[in-house]
């Protein structure tokens, strides 16, 4: 019997990865974070980052940001997964939607003197990043922006003796008129 | 204030949940008492309209709800404490979660101001069981004990049906409150299962049947979750296109086993007929299954020339494994129906002899043949006497897991739906006894066999004690052939031989067992005692362990070595140790 030839899939499994942000609309009620993060960590994918906070208190929602890496096939699936979640209102892909904003704030603890102080200062004013704590040895800076920029002034600050970062996570929105 | 005492709905919580059982038409409770349900189970004793199955281990308690689902088509129920009660219960509902069985288990919990607090037999229960049902809730205000209970019942069973557990604190249970009948608003807006399947999606996948040189129609448990119009409609289906019909385990009985497009079970241990039918076809009509790892073999070589629909309730199962051309996301009776329709209205039955000659080629190797021997008694031959002598009895049919349930799939033929309680997706060993006990609750005047393995029944042995409790004359089929025998299978095909730990040792004399529990113990050593022995057994209205001797060593063939292709079966007269060695070099990694 002359057999097709079986390659169905073959290049499938080298699919790239992609970088998808997903916005989830969830019902904020107890153990629900818990449900996303069990489901992410039970079919093992990633997460890259992380954002939650009740967004409408009065109609109990909470909206999810999540930052994930996959080939298409398994960021399809995570769509699916968390949308069949009983709690789920919502998924939108925001990188799909290709009209996405994304921004994070990074809180960036500095520390050191003399040149290295006034070329800290100098780059945080080119990042637009303003500082929020300062002392004689020291600043804090609080900086917004996509994840690349922060990613790219916490590079800048490290020989200017950065100390440490707290950043946020992504939060994303599309632009226009339309709600998700 | 207003006086409430006399309102019929301020109650108890623990009233609350019985009421709500009795409103949602609940007639058996499969459970086990503990601290933490005590009142629960106190208004359990004050009424008559729920009857509780008291269970040996909340174990049983969970697969009895499942085989009561399962062969009825309505939620099974439970009822278990907290703590051990709770963990124990995490078997059965990852059972059902796999198979899609709607459950509604209810835990007893610790008080609220207990919780966190590492009380005695607390445990965190809705955390355990989160990744283990298809939602969940722990209530800790008696006052929205009502809604959760009515949403539990209709998450369970709409949409693709599942498990749900609802955990009741102690205090919640003693506490009054206000109780509401099942209404629209119980449940989450955000759950919007869909029925109706897209028109545009069925007339491509119309377009696609009606042009099939080489179709092929794969059906599986989600047909049988719709309920038994799906299974008539799949049947029409079937009768309309002529095409032929296989189907995973969990499908069986969908489709008559004696309809003449029945191509026998499909997958790892599927026909040869039935598997190669699936590699070579043209067009492939997947209805309520979900390309299974047991099913597609390897999946870069799964049926590699077809253009594949596949029609699901959960959006999640498409493309989850294998890329289809036409998803179609609904229930599966609702889509078989419209397709049935417009397939009826606008095509015609395709000419597909050439594609029948070849399956009749196929079937012709006669892949379920096994060499007879009249000393022994083989567990196929075993199986098909089974199947012969009850025969037109009104029989359902549970396993275990291993090569006696395979065996099972192979050669009892179904002929109707809901007649077949197995576990699929999580293969728990353990799961068909106390199945076989709530089919029975569930028809008490049918004829219910749990198939089993020697190895298999001992983990759930317990509730043969339940069955004589409660007069439910379940059938034990034990085939005896003192080893967990798709282990040592394994051993022998990928692991040289080695039988680690495989051998039954210290079996126990299962006649005796039976004896000790209160029911009929009998024994077949010979071919020629079989059929007696098989007789014997209907004719009992009693409990029966039947120890059913089969041959030792015999291995469940045909099989796709796992990471094989469809086409690459391994039959029974070609297992030489030879042909398995390289059939199965390079798959020890593999599960």
């Amino acid at each position: 019997m002359n057999q097709p030839a079986s390659a169905y899939f073959l290049e499938e499994r080298h699919d790239p990865n992609e970088t998808h942000t997903l916005s989830v609309l969830v019902q904020n009620e107890p153990g629900v974070l818990a449900r996303v993060i069990g489901l992410f960590s039970g079919r093992g994918y990633n997460i890259e980052s992380l954002t939650v906070s009740e967004t409408e208190s009065q109609k109990h929602l909470s909206r999810i940001t999540i930052v994930t890496t996959g080939t298409p096939m398994v960021i399809q699936q995570i769509k699916h997964q968390l949308d069949r979640m009983i709690p789920v209102y919502r998924v939108v892909d925001m990188t799909l939607t290709g009209s996405s904003i994304e921004r994070e704030l990074a809180m960036v603890k500095v520390r050191g003197g003399g040149d290295h102080r006034v070329e800290a200062l100098r780059l945080a004013d080119a990042f637009r990043a303003r500082v929020i704590d300062a002392t004689t040895e020291s600043f804090v800076f609080e900086i917004t922006g996509n994840s690349s920029k922060i990613s790219q002034f916490i590079d800048l600050m490290r020989p200017l003796g950065l100390v440490e970062v707290s950043r946020t996570g992504v939060a994303a929105i599309t632009r226009g008129p339309e709600g998700m | 204030m207003t006086d409430k005492s006399h309102d019929p709905n301020q109650m108890t919580g623990a009233a609350m949940i019985v009421r709500a059982l009795i409103d949602h038409g609940v007639q058996h409770v499969f459970g086990y008492p503990g601290g933490a349900v005590l009142p629960i189970y106190d208004e359990i004793f004050q009424q008559s309209e729920v009857e509780h199955i008291l269970v040996r281990h909340e174990q049983g308690a969970g697969h009895a709800a499942e085989g009561y689902a399962r062969s009825t088509g309505k939620p099974g129920v439970v009822l278990v404490t907290s703590g051990p009660g709770a963990t124990n219960m995490v078997t059965p509902l990852t059972d059902a979660l796999m198979d899609s069985i709607p459950l509604v288990c209810i835990t007893g919990q610790v008080p609220t101001h207990l919780i966190g607090n590492d009380a005695f037999q607390e445990c965190d229960t809705v955390g355990i069981t989160r990744p283990a049902t298809k939602h969940n809730w722990l209530v800790r205000d008696v006052n929205d004990l009502a809604r959760v209970l009515h949403e539990a019942f209709y998450v369970a069973t709409t949409g693709r049906p599942g498990p749900v557990l609802v955990d009741v604190p102690k205090d919640v249970q003693f506490a009054t409150g206000t109780y509401h009948p099942p209404r629209k608003s119980d449940v989450h807006i955000s759950y919007t299962p869909r029925l109706k399947g897209d028109a545009t999606q069925i007339r491509k996948a119309v377009a696609l049947l009606a042009n099939a040189k080489r179709p092929v129609i794969y059906s599986g448990g989600g047909v049988i979750n719709s309920g038994p119009e799906a299974s008539q409609l799949l049947r029409q289906l079937v009768e309309a296109t002529g095409f032929p019909i296989t189907s995973t385990l969990m499908g069986l009985g969908a489709y008559p086993a004696s309809g003449p497009n029945w191509l026998g079970m499909l997958g790892m241990h599927g026909t040869y007929e039935a598997n190669m039918t699936m590699h070579d076809c043209d067009v492939m009509l997947c209805v309520g299954a979900r390309f299974d790892d047991r099913i597609t073999g390897r999946v870069d070589a799964f049926s590699p020339g077809s253009k594949k629909i596949h029609i699901d309730i959960d959006p999640s199962s498409i493309n989850k494994n294998i890329r289809v051309d036409v998803p179609i996301i609904g229930d599966a009776g609702n889509v078989i129906g419209d397709l049935l329709q417009v397939f009826k209205a606008e095509a015609r039955k395709p000419d597909i002899k050439a594609w029948w000659q070849q399956i009749a080629q196929w079937r012709a190797r006669n892949s379920l043949s096994y060499r007879k021997n009249n000393d022994i008694i083989l567990p196929q031959y075993a199986i098909q006497r089974l199947f012969e002598l009850t025969r037109g009895k009104d029989t359902y049919i549970t396993t275990e897991v291993g090569q006696h349930q395979m065996w099972a799939a192979q050669f009892f033929g179904f002929e109707e739906p809901h007649r077949w309680m197995t576990s699929g997706g999580l293969g728990t060993m353990g799961y068909g006894l106390p199945a076989a006990v709530g089919v029975q609750v569930a028809h008490p005047d049918s004829l219910v066999i749990d198939i089993a393995g020697d190895a298999s029944v001992q983990m759930t042995i317990q509730e043969m004690s339940t069955a004589v409790q409660f007069e439910l004359p379940i059938k034990i089929f034990i085939l005896n052939n003192q080893y967990m025998g798709m282990v040592r299978q394994w051993q022998q095909l990928l692991h040289g031989n080695r039988l680690s730990h495989s051998y039954s040792e210290a079996l126990p004399d299962f006649v005796k067992l039976a004896e000790a529990y209160g029911c009929v113990g009998l024994r077949a050593t010979k071919p020629s005692d079989l059929d007696g022995a098989i007789k014997e057994m209907i004719s009992i209205k009693r409990p029966v362990l039947f120890d059913c001797r089969v041959a030792a060593l015999e291995n469940c063939f045909p099989m796709i070595p796992s990471g094989k292709a469809h086409n690459e079966m391994l039959l029974p007269e070609e297992a030489t140790d030879e042909a398995t060695a390289k059939a199965f070099a390079g798959g020890k990694a593999l599960v």
